[in-house]
Order: C-alpha cells, then structure tokens, then sequence
C-alpha cells in the first residue's frame, strides 16, 4: 500500500501532531517501512484463526457498582496542575465563537 | 413528486449506575464543578479503566427486553477527537462488536397502525465531560474569552441505542422515541429525565421519491431534547430537503443543530476534515465476557415487559389494546390500573371501564394538577370502590365524576360510600319515582312535547335532560330513556 505525503499530513493533523514538510518525508519513509512489515506478515495463512482485539488473552475484569470516591479535597489537588482554573472550573481557550 | 420520509433514531440513554462506567465516582446530576471528577475520569497519566459490572447489566437488560443479540464477547474501542471536554482525546466506546446486536421495539404509529422498529445495535460507552461558553466573559475575570469545562459528566455510563432507518414520518419517530423512553424506565436503566439530559435523540432524517429502494442523503439533526422539539426539527428538515432537491439543489451530507427558539435546523460548523476518528480496539480493555449463567440470571429478574403486560389486560381483563397500550406507558399507570380492578370491593370490576376512567377522568385531574399517577390522592382501591358503585347503579357517570372531585379533594374521608351516602347522591332507579318524573316534565313541557311528536327527534333529549337536571343528575338514565320513550308512544 502506497502512503502519499498528504496522507501523512493527514494523519498527522488528525492527532494534532506538528510535522514540517522536510519531516514529512521521512515519516512517510518510516510509516511505509511499517506498511511492508504488515504486507509481510499479511502472507501467513490465517485461515480459521478468530482474530484477538487484545494482546492478551485474558477477560476484562469488572467492578461492583459502588460509589467510593467522593473526596472534595482531591479537586484541588488536581486542579493545582490546570493552567488556568475559576468556580471549579478548569479554563481553555475558547473552543467556539 | 410524492416524497416518503426516512428517519433512524440514536439515542443516547444515560444508565442508572450509582457509580460512572469506568471509575468510582458519583454519577449524580448537579454536584458542585469537577467534585465528582476522579483521576479517570480527568484522565490524570497512568490511571487504567475499570469496567462497571452495573453498567454491563443495565446493558444485558435491554438486549433481553428487546429481544436482541447479547454478544458473549464484545469489544471496547477508542473514538479519536480532539475536544476539551474530553480529556483523553478519545472516548471509550464499542465498535465492531457491540454488547447487543439487533432486536426490535413495538410501536403504534398514528397511520400505519402497530408494527416493530428493528434496532441496529446498544452499545457501552463514557459521556465527556461539559463545556460551559458563556460564564467566562466577567471583566476583569481570570478567565476572559476562555471556556469553562466541568469533568462531573465525563465517565458516565451511556448506551446508545440505534434504529434502523425504519420510520416514515416525524409522528413515528415521535411514537419511538417515547416508546423507548417509557422502555428504559420500565426496565429500570434509565431515569429517563430529559431535562438533565438522561435520554438524548438524534435524528437521521432523509427524503426519497416513493417507490426508490435507495435511500437519499442523509443529515443527522442533533439536540433534540424533547418529543415536540423531535417533532418540529424532523418537520422542519423534511420541507428544507425536498425545497432543496425540487429546486434543482444536492443534498450534502451534514451534521445540523436545531435551533428550538427559531424552530429550523442549521448547519453545525463544516470541519476542514471528514470525520475520521480511527477507531481501534482499546488496549487498556481486553474484550468484555458475558457467559450464559448471568444473562439468565438477569433474565430471571426482569419484570414483565410492557408489550406482554399489555396482551394479558387485553386477555385478563377485556381492554382493548389501544387502551392496554396506554396503560402500559409506565409500570406505575399499569400498576394503578390493575390494582383498581383486583381490588375487594364485592363486584367483579370491568376492566374496559377502568381502563376507561383510569386514561380519561383520571388522566385529565393528574395533568391538571401537574402530578405522576402514583402521587394521585386517590388511591386505586378507594378509586374500585367508586367504580363498583356506578357499575352497581348506585351512582350514574355525571354523579360519579362529581364525586371523584370530592374523593380528590379528600372530602368526607375521601371515601366514595361516605360521600355517596352524605350529600344524598345515590341514584334514584325506583320505576315508580322515575314514572311521577317523567309525568311533571312532560305537564310543564308542553311546547317540546308538540315539537317532538311535529317529528323533531332532537326534542327527546331535551325532556331527558329535563328529567336530569330536575333530580340534579341522579335519575337512573337509561330507565328515564324508557319510560319517557313509552310515554311518548302512548
């Protein structure tokens, strides 16, 4: 599979990653390095294998609903890493006009 | 041209866990800003999900209850966006495999008649968390020009529900969303309170020529946070696609907000990019495993479901299934329902008549009062002994309206016999009195009794109405009918 440098763009601006145009290029070599191992591992008959969305073969433990957390404390502990904070409120750049 | 609508509705439903969907905060609504925001949920570095067993449960019960696939093994997935009300740059939702598949709701459409939604998919997901706009802007406040986000709502356990593109007019999309609705507070997942956002529709509306098989473009109306909103905004984005299309335009397909205030729907902000929120499997969440034991385990504490509940009032009980359906809106109006007419009062209580009462008479004092059945002042067995007197005679209809005011007000004890027996209101059925009634309104209405019998037949229900206003209602009607019936012939 051919990977353009739009692509990489793309991809970049979606995970809100900076990439200058030089860079872009080289990313583009790396990502197609990646592609070529995929093609690779795609020539292994995987015929009747169920595929695993996990890379462990283990099932997801649950908790009890149970409300254990309720320290009014702890939010200003947290609140001392925000940039900017009023009436409990954590501040970021406005997000609408 | 004859247009058909096409409308699917997803909707998210806010579970009724104590707890959020991936950590041990409060879910509660209105709490103090980020008070009920943990670790998790404000996404600190290093913290790991933890999946609610309540959640999965409050899931399992609506794949029972809708007759769907409750999928053994289903996947957690991240959605990938950037927005500040979400602090991790995804949520946490499921994408190829849901925890239920399939499944259908029965509704009664106004032109069609009954027939089953087919349901796509229910799957887990976390709320984010909200961002306010507007409080930000105080001069000289730290946080001129900023946006204000409060994490209490991120984490809270949602299933979004989504319908197949099944209905045909914005009065059926109506009829499932509500039908929906009463379905998840039936069941017990859901509070189903609109107004804090605990039950929220979108709408996918488009428009085709009668007869296509493929579908039109679609757009997707957000917002819609009440049934007549629903109604409005499906009406609104009809007309404005087919204006579109018969005037020659093309249809995009678009993400609207609808605007309740100048009742239209409009464009959200078009993004430079296509929505593409790269969906993987999330690591941090090996697949959820739902075995047999506990699917029947929660099936066996299901109530019964209002659509069964509803066939058995039409068997048991001789209700017809337009008024079951009714009766079924809400296990608290089944509830009333059915303990009116179980209740001991010496006769066997129609259920055709309770039914009757229950959605008119009843009905009408709960919506002017601006109160739920269950707060009703009268109580069903106090309500079954009324009932039992206008079906024994002892009271006609008008008399027993009158006395329900009374049992409502709690007057006299609030008791129907009481009140029956204290202002003189028992039925006068004695043929003799009815005779000597009939004889004085014929003497003193002469002038109705020419019309009448000149073959104006309308004449005749005045002298019954004399007949009735002379004993303030409490004449036996259908012998005043009779005998005034005979008299008149003879």
């Amino acid at each position: 599979m051919a990977l353009s440098v739009d692509d990489v763009q793309r991809a970049a601006h979606l995970a809100r990653i900076e990439i200058t145009a030089a860079e872009a290029f080289d990313v583009q070599n790396k990502l197609e390095g990646v592609f070529r191992l995929i093609e690779r591992m795609r020539a292994v008959d995987t015929t009747g294998i169920v595929p695993m969305s996990h890379a462990q073969d283990v099932m997801l433990p649950l908790r009890e609903d149970h409300m254990s957390e309720s320290d009014p404390h702890k939010r200003d502990l947290y609140q001392r890493n925000a940039p900017a904070v009023e009436d409990g409120l954590y501040l970021v750049p406005k997000v609408i006009e | 041209m004859k247009w058909e609508v096409v409308v699917g509705i997803e909707t998210h439903t806010q579970l009724s866990t104590a707890s959020k969907i991936f950590s041990s905060a409060s879910t509660a609504f209105g709490a103090v800003p980020n008070s009920h925001a943990s670790a998790v949920d404000i996404a600190l570095p290093g913290v790991l999900p933890v999946l609610n067993k309540g959640a999965v449960e409050r899931a399992i019960r609506f794949g029972l209850a809708v007759g769907g696939t409750i999928n053994r093994r289903s996947v957690f997935a991240r959605k990938n966006y950037f927005y500040p009300d979400l602090p991790k740059g995804y949520q946490i939702s499921q994408y190829e495999i849901p925890v239920v598949q399939g499944g259908s709701i029965a509704i009664v459409s106004p032109t069609r008649g009954a027939f089953r939604v087919a349901l796509t998919r229910a799957h887990l997901e976390e709320d984010a968390g909200k961002s306010l706009h507007e409080a930000f802007d105080s001069p000289g406040g730290l946080g001129r020009g900023m946006t204000g986000i409060d994490f209490n709502r991120a984490g809270t356990p949602l299933l979004e529900i989504v319908s197949e593109p099944d209905l045909r007019s914005s009065e059926e999309a109506v009829a499932y969303a509500k039908t929906l609705h009463s379905l998840v507070k039936w069941i017990g997942i859901c509070d189903g309170n609109m107004q804090e956002g605990s039950f929220r529709c979108d709408a996918n509306v488009s428009v085709r020529l009668a007869g296509d098989a493929k579908l039109g473009t679609r757009c997707e109306i957000k917002n819609l946070n009440s049934f007549r909103f629903m109604q409005q905004a499906i009406e609104f984005e009809v007309r404005r696609q087919i204006e579109l299309i018969e005037d020659g335009g093309t249809m995009v397909q678009e993400t609207r907000l609808y605007d309740p205030d100048r009742n239209e729907t409009r464009s959200m902000r078009s993004k430079e990019d296509a929505q593409d929120y790269r969906y993987f499997p999330d690591p941090d969440l090996p697949p959820l495993v739902i075995d047999g034991t506990w699917i029947e385990q929660v099936r066996a504490e299901m109530p019964e479901l209002p659509e069964s509940m509803a066939h058995r009032f039409v068997g048991d009980y001789g209700v017809p299934i337009t008024d079951a359906v009714q009766l079924t809106a809400s296990r608290e109006i089944a509830r009333y329902f059915e303990s009116t007419v179980q209740a001991p009062v010496g006769v066997h209580l129609s259920g055709k008549t309770a039914a009757n009462w229950i959605l008119g008479e009843i009905t009408a004092r709960l919506n002017r009062d601006g109160i739920e059945i269950e707060q009703a002042p009268v109580r069903p067995h106090e309500f079954a002994q009324l009932l039992a007197r206008f079906q024994d005679n002892t009271i006609a209809g008008s008399i027993a309206k009158a006395v329900l005011d009374r049992m409502w007000n709690s007057e006299i004890g609030g008791e129907a016999d009481a009140i029956i027996a204290a202002k003189g209101l028992r039925q006068i059925s004695d043929s003799g009195a009815i005779e000597k009634l009939v004889d004085d309104v014929l003497a003193a209405n002469p002038a109705i009794v020419a019309e009448y019998q000149a073959g104006k037949a309308k004449a005749f229900n005045s002298l019954v109405g004399k007949a009735m206003a002379a004993t303030k209602g409490k004449a036996n009607p259908a012998q005043v009918n009779a005998i005034l019936k005979r008299k008149l012939a003879g």
